[in-house]
């Protein structure tokens, strides 16, 4: 036998069975125990990270102990999509990670990122991902962009027993529709409903201050550099009003995840490229700590 | 009660493996050559829709030829094996070797109990950093793995496709060379029509490109493919007058080769013993 040896029960005859192309589908005929789901009642504070107990009373309940990832910001722009997350991850009122990732390329056009329990998210993710690929190996031709959101929504749903007890985790899909020519963006809630987004979204703690800072600043048909730039800022806005969310880290050079999704496909910028643009922010910031205003009436009046 | 006649299991065997010895060679060859781009896999492949070359995994492809339900069924299984094994581990713990023996597990155990063997021959091969660090397995009806270098041929008359490429295979070759290998070597066929010129759309052509970082598998096709032939056909069409001769000679590679332990020799290889 070679490097890895299938388990007794894991029969020839399911490997073989026409089946479908889901993979979850196929882990759930064949080996669920490796499915990311969570089968035992979950006390709140109980089988976490440890106990450190202080916050609970805020969080109503919710799993305090564990690191949450925070905010997500996605965006349309000019031919793709661009999305962007902090780096922080929290722990009650701990920083449990300085320089956490939490945006993935899914695919060559897509790409998502997870706010709320870390461990639920990344799971997901890692799920999502093979499911894609796996999809694409056994038909010969990738999803489309709709298909993964309603598959992603399917995924969501499954944790919806983790989510009733406190682990709630939610992702935001950025694609890029090869039909269209248009990036998009999915967002979804814990019981699998898909909300196809216009303009731009964002989940997690930040999010709230990221969209009212988002909104004063985005235009229609902006460019991928400007749309970058104008979620950067509102991610800062996000850091300066959330304790949760992290801004950019200047001294650690830990910078935000920025992701873009185009007809060239998915792509991470570099970090030197985020410190570019973080640059660009924190130091308009040390001028005007609140950052670029918006005109009070409309140009047209 | 009915006593079915008694049949001892090495007739059962015997027959079994003449059955699909038989009809691999009737069906035609694929080949599979390392060379400096990486692994090239060519087959005369008419359709569009039906593979016989496909992604498994990130640097992993497997190719195929016979009854395409059969090796498709494969495929898919072995697609499911491997993304169930990365995910439960990780990616880099994929790999062709575990694959190939998963393969010889199942159509090991496939060709003791069922009554119809699989009429397939398989490929499962891995890219690596450099030429040295690539690896083909060839997997056989019954079961067995073989671990082979340079090129393989799968399926027809192997011996015979595998003589021209044993002659004119080097190590590192390029990928132009390659290609011309392949034709010549496919081209040489006992299928009569060897002369007539080879285009884009009869053949399936795909590389496991060394220098691709994640997914390495690509399939050629459409202008990409043409160019390739057209760089790799003139000196095909030198090599076809060793082919001219429309009957399947057989005098050209039987002899010495078979004993040479060549990759080519596989029907005739270790299926004798029946497993």
């Amino acid at each position: 036998m070679g490097g890895f040896e299938p388990q007794a029960r894991w029969q020839d005859s399911a490997f073989l069975a026409a089946g479908s192309s889901s993979f979850t589908d196929f882990l759930t005929m064949t080996a669920p125990e490796l499915l990311p789901r969570i089968r035992h009642a979950v006390v709140s504070g109980e089988g976490g990270g440890g106990s450190v107990q202080h916050g609970s009373a805020g969080a109503a309940g919710s799993a305090v102990d564990l690191p949450h990832g925070t905010t997500i910001i996605a965006a349309e722009c000019d031919g793709g999509a661009v999305m962007v997350g902090d780096r922080r991850a929290t722990a009650g009122n701990m920083i449990s990670q300085r320089d956490m990732d939490k945006v993935f390329g899914t695919d060559e056009y897509s790409c998502v990122g997870i706010s709320g329990v870390a461990g639920i998210g990344i799971d997901l993710v890692r799920l999502f991902q093979v499911e894609l690929e796996h999809y694409e190996k056994l038909e010969g031709r990738m999803l489309s962009l709709e298909g993964k959101a309603n598959r992603l929504a399917g995924l969501v749903r499954a944790n919806l027993g983790g989510a009733m007890q406190g682990l709630v985790a939610v992702p935001l899909l950025a694609g890029y529709d090869e039909d269209t020519q248009q990036g998009r963006i999915f967002s979804f809630d814990v019981a699998g409903g898909k909300y196809p987004e216009r303009r731009f979204a964002s989940i997690g703690s930040g999010s709230v201050f990221a969209r009212g800072a988002l909104k004063k600043l985005y235009r229609d048909g902006m460019s991928m550099e400007d749309v970058v730039l104008a979620v950067m800022q509102s991610l800062y806005d996000a850091a300066d009003d959330d304790s949760a969310t992290g801004g950019p880290d200047m001294s650690r050079r830990i910078y935000p995840v920025i992701a873009t999704v185009n007809a060239d496909g998915y792509r991470r910028m570099t970090d030197d490229e985020a410190a570019g643009y973080a640059e660009a922010v924190v130091s308009e910031r040390l001028q005007a700590p609140d950052g670029p205003s918006a005109p009070l009436r409309s140009a047209a009046s | 009660m009915s006593m079915p006649f008694y049949v001892s299991p090495e007739q059962v065997m015997k027959d079994k493996a003449d059955y699909a010895r038989k009809r691999i060679a009737q069906i035609r060859s694929g080949v599979v050559i390392d060379c400096e781009a990486g692994i090239l896999f060519v087959a005369p492949n008419p359709s569009r829709a039906l593979r016989k070359f496909s992604e498994m995994y990130d640097r992993i492809a497997f190719a195929a030829v016979g009854r395409y339900n059969e090796f498709e069924s494969l495929r898919k299984a072995g697609v499911r094996y491997a993304d169930m094994t990365g995910f439960q581990y990780d990616r880099q713990d994929v790999t062709a070797r575990g694959l190939a023996n998963w393969y010889g597990q199942l159509l090991g155990s496939l060709f003791t109990d069922s009554n119809k063997p699989y009429e397939v021959e398989i490929v499962v091969a891995e890219v690596g950093s450099t030429a040295d660090a690539d690896e083909i397995y060839r997997i056989t009806f019954e079961g067995s793995v073989a671990d082979e270098h340079g090129f393989v041929v799968m399926g027809g008359q192997a011996d015979k496709v595998a003589a021209v490429l044993k002659d004119q295979y080097a190590t590192g070759m390029s990928l132009t060379a390659a290609m011309t290998l392949a034709i010549a070597a496919l081209s040489g066929q006992g299928d009569g029509a060897s002369a007539e010129p080879v285009t884009s759309s009869q053949l399936e052509v795909a590389l496991l490109e060394r220098s691709r970082t994640h997914r390495a598998f690509r399939r050629l096709t459409g202008a990409r493919l043409d160019a390739l032939l057209a760089e790799s056909t003139p000196k095909a069409a030198t090599t076809t007058d060793e082919t001219t001769g429309t009957e399947p000679t057989e005098t050209e590679q039987t002899g010495p080769e078979e004993g040479g332990a060549g990759p080519g020799d596989d029907a005739t290889g270790n299926g004798g013993s029946g497993g």
